[in-house]
């Protein structure tokens, strides 16, 4: 399905190559495909769609650049569309004045906020702080156990209540240890609920409430589908969250549940969690995201390199003291998607596209040439 | 309220928005009718292809020009994907389930309930916790056996899957017990290396019961968008999935990639999950999630 439609893409770029105008139907035609791109990578149905409307003002108000193919450029504009979106808002986890830090993770069931609770609570012990790890899952058979064990790994100590019956005042208890025994964060991991469970959400605000802590993650899996946007809406609305955890970003989910929850909530992803070890947490880079989201990978890299071909040749066209109107340019450009006359449609498949599966494509954004320091417009 | 009164309270408003929903469009123009119906379905996540799949047959279907005979054909064509009920083959016994599925979907908890629902229907089930990796797994597993009444097979954490399920299967043929449950630990299906641990299991399973029925239930979590199809995909190429369960269905979520995975793979839905509860698990109902699936 996937590769179906990146290929009607490629066909919808290549046959608006070499034209040097966006038209309102060449930006209509390749929007097309990129919302049933997105769609296919469980972007929610109104994102998708408020996403496109706005990238089709931008294209059709904006002067158009005679760098690329028109297809080309419109690909290229949602793709910085989606970076901006994702990595507009900063993303560091913030401490307070006065320790501890509180932090609540929050989540639907089996989003994976104990294994993240174990890796954040590795990684900011590596970090040189002190985390203690909270146990308010009650419910759950067994949940205490799996912190416990994972405490353990991650070499954290693990705060429960044996028989306890009220995960709000277990909660309160930590923060209080926490203070008396010089731990300078707290890493409460609470139980997984739906978020129209009212009564077990009206459990979570009362948590809130009485710990008061400084930032309330949402851990969301990276394999949610439409439904993300109401979920974080609901937790949000409910508890305000300051900003995701991503997990199972080592599978091979699109994770487009990831833009549509940061564009109803605005708030930032922090961390993403890849696989079991307590050491997968990492950083989060809009760029891969985007580029794992939007799946298009092969056409991407033909614009980054079509993009660095036309800064080397402004460079030349610039050391030979010679500026020639940018419609010159486009002729003049080696540009890899432009079939020339003889060039039949395999003009991009046997090309150098890389051809690769899911993982290939998933990646290919990391390893590829990226434009020369100060050459590009990134 | 419990969570069946919730269900069937949430089926009854699910009814009325349907009407509510498409049925207030459903003498608009073909149109818009089709737009309308194209964001339910794409909203209960059922995928782009399947939807337009849909949708083409709909528009296919002479008798569906009648716009008030619409709705019922477009039930008739979702039932008809989603195929007639297909129960639990557990005949003759002793019989096996392999419980399979990605890191968090619910598979421990789905057991728990199974074992139940079998026990309830007069068969005696033991369970093997061949989920030897996760933290607390084991303990969780055990809990579920105490809570139904069932007997467990148990090793140390950190032990061969394969060896639990051995030993399992040896417990069930000497003790004379009907259904053998198999938990395994969650795994993305794109690990090549567990997924040979996994084949590895069924392959002990199957040479250890031999002419035994053996059910490998995948079990999707209706919060999962399209991915499912590649879970799905993988688990049945690795060791035959022979049906789904839909777990966490008493979310927001409609688990309309059930509808793609069965057209992809001709995969039946044998059970739902809608809760945390013993009774929480309920034989598949076309009907219901059909209507379900249509509401806004």
């Amino acid at each position: 399905m996937f590769e179906s439609l990146q290929g009607r893409l490629q066909q919808i770029v290549q046959r608006l190559a070499g034209r040097g105008v966006l038209s309102e139907v060449d930006v209509d035609a390749a929007l097309r495909e990129v919302r049933l791109a997105l769609l296919e990578a469980d972007v929610n149905f109104k994102v998708a769609k408020a996403f496109v409307d706005r990238v089709r003002a931008a294209a059709v108000g904006q002067q158009v650049l005679t760098h690329l193919a028109p297809g080309q450029q419109v690909v290229k504009l949602v793709y910085e569309e989606l970076v901006r979106l994702l990595g507009e808002t900063t993303h560091a986890l913030r401490f307070a004045d006065q320790p501890p830090t509180v932090i609540l993770l929050v989540g639907l069931h089996g989003a994976g906020k104990t294994t993240t609770a174990g890796k954040l609570a590795m990684r900011l012990r590596n970090g040189g702080r002190r985390p203690l790890l909270v146990a308010t899952d009650l419910r759950r058979p067994a949940a205490i156990v799996q912190l416990q064990v994972v405490g353990q790994q991650a070499g954290v100590l693990v705060f429960s209540v044996p028989e306890a019956a009220d995960p709000v005042a277990v909660a309160t208890a930590a923060v209080g240890e926490a203070t008396r025994t010089g731990h300078d964060v707290v890493i409460i991991d609470s139980a997984g609920r739906q978020q129209i469970d009212d009564e077990l959400m009206a459990e979570l605000v009362t948590m809130r409430e009485a710990t008061s802590p400084h930032q309330v993650l949402l851990v969301l899996d990276a394999m949610t589908g439409q439904e993300g946007v109401n979920i974080a809406q609901r937790f949000d609305e409910l508890l305000r969250i300051d900003g995701l955890i991503v997990t199972k970003l080592d599978g091979d989910a699109r994770g487009g549940a990831v833009l549509s929850v940061v564009e109803v909530t605005g708030r930032p992803v922090l961390f993403v969690g890849v696989g079991e070890k307590l050491d997968g947490l990492e950083p989060f880079h809009p760029d891969r995201m985007a580029s794992r989201i939007l799946g298009m990978g092969d056409v991407l890299t033909l614009i980054e390199k079509a993009q660095g071909a036309v800064d080397a040749q402004t460079a030349a066209d610039l050391d030979g003291a010679e500026t020639a109107a940018g419609g010159v340019h486009l002729r003049r450009l080696p540009c890899p998607t432009a079939p020339g006359p003889d060039d039949g449609p395999a003009g991009i498949a046997s090309g150098d596209a890389p051809r690769g599966g899911a993982a290939e494509r998933r990646d290919g954004w990391d390893g590829r040439t990226r434009p020369a320091p100060g050459g590009g417009d990134h | 309220m419990n969570w069946l009164d919730r269900l069937r309270e949430s089926l009854a408003r699910t009814r009325a928005q349907l009407t509510a929903r498409l049925g207030e469009i459903v003498g608009a123009p073909p149109a818009e009718f089709f737009q309308q119906l194209e964001a339910a379905l794409i909203e209960g996540d059922v995928g782009v292809a399947t939807t337009q799949h849909i949708l083409r047959q709909l528009s296919d279907r002479r008798d569906a020009r009648d716009p008030a005979a619409r709705l019922a054909v477009l039930r008739e064509i979702l039932l008809d994907i989603l195929g007639a009920p297909a129960p639990l083959r557990l005949d003759p016994p002793p019989a096996a389930v392999l419980m399979l599925g990605v890191n968090g979907a619910g598979k421990t908890t789905t057991i728990g309930k199974l074992a139940h629902h079998l026990k309830t229907s007069g068969r005696t089930v033991l369970l093997a916790a061949a989920d030897t990796f996760r933290a607390g797994a084991i303990d969780q597993l055990a809990i579920w056996a105490q809570r139904a009444e069932c007997e467990l097979v148990r090793h140390a954490p950190g032990a061969d899957p394969a060896a639990v399920v051995y030993d399992a299967a040896q417990a069930v043929k000497a003790r004379g017990i009907d259904v053998l449950i198999a938990d395994t630990a969650g795994r993305l299906h794109t690990k090549t290396n567990l997924m040979e641990e996994l084949k590895k299991i069924n392959r002990v399973l199957t040479r250890e019961l031999p002419g035994s029925p053996v059910e490998r239930l995948l079990v999707l979590d209706a919060t999962t968008g399209q991915n499912a199809i590649a879970q799905a995909r993988v688990f049945t190429e690795a060791v035959g999935v022979t049906g789904i369960v839909l777990a966490k269905l008493d979310g927001s979520a409609k688990g309309g990639v059930v509808l793609a995975v069965r057209t992809a793979l001709g995969l039946p839905v044998k059970f739902v999950g809608l809760g945390e509860g013993l009774d929480d698990l309920q034989p598949f109902d076309p009907p219901q999630f059909v209507d379900a699936l249509l509401t806004a």
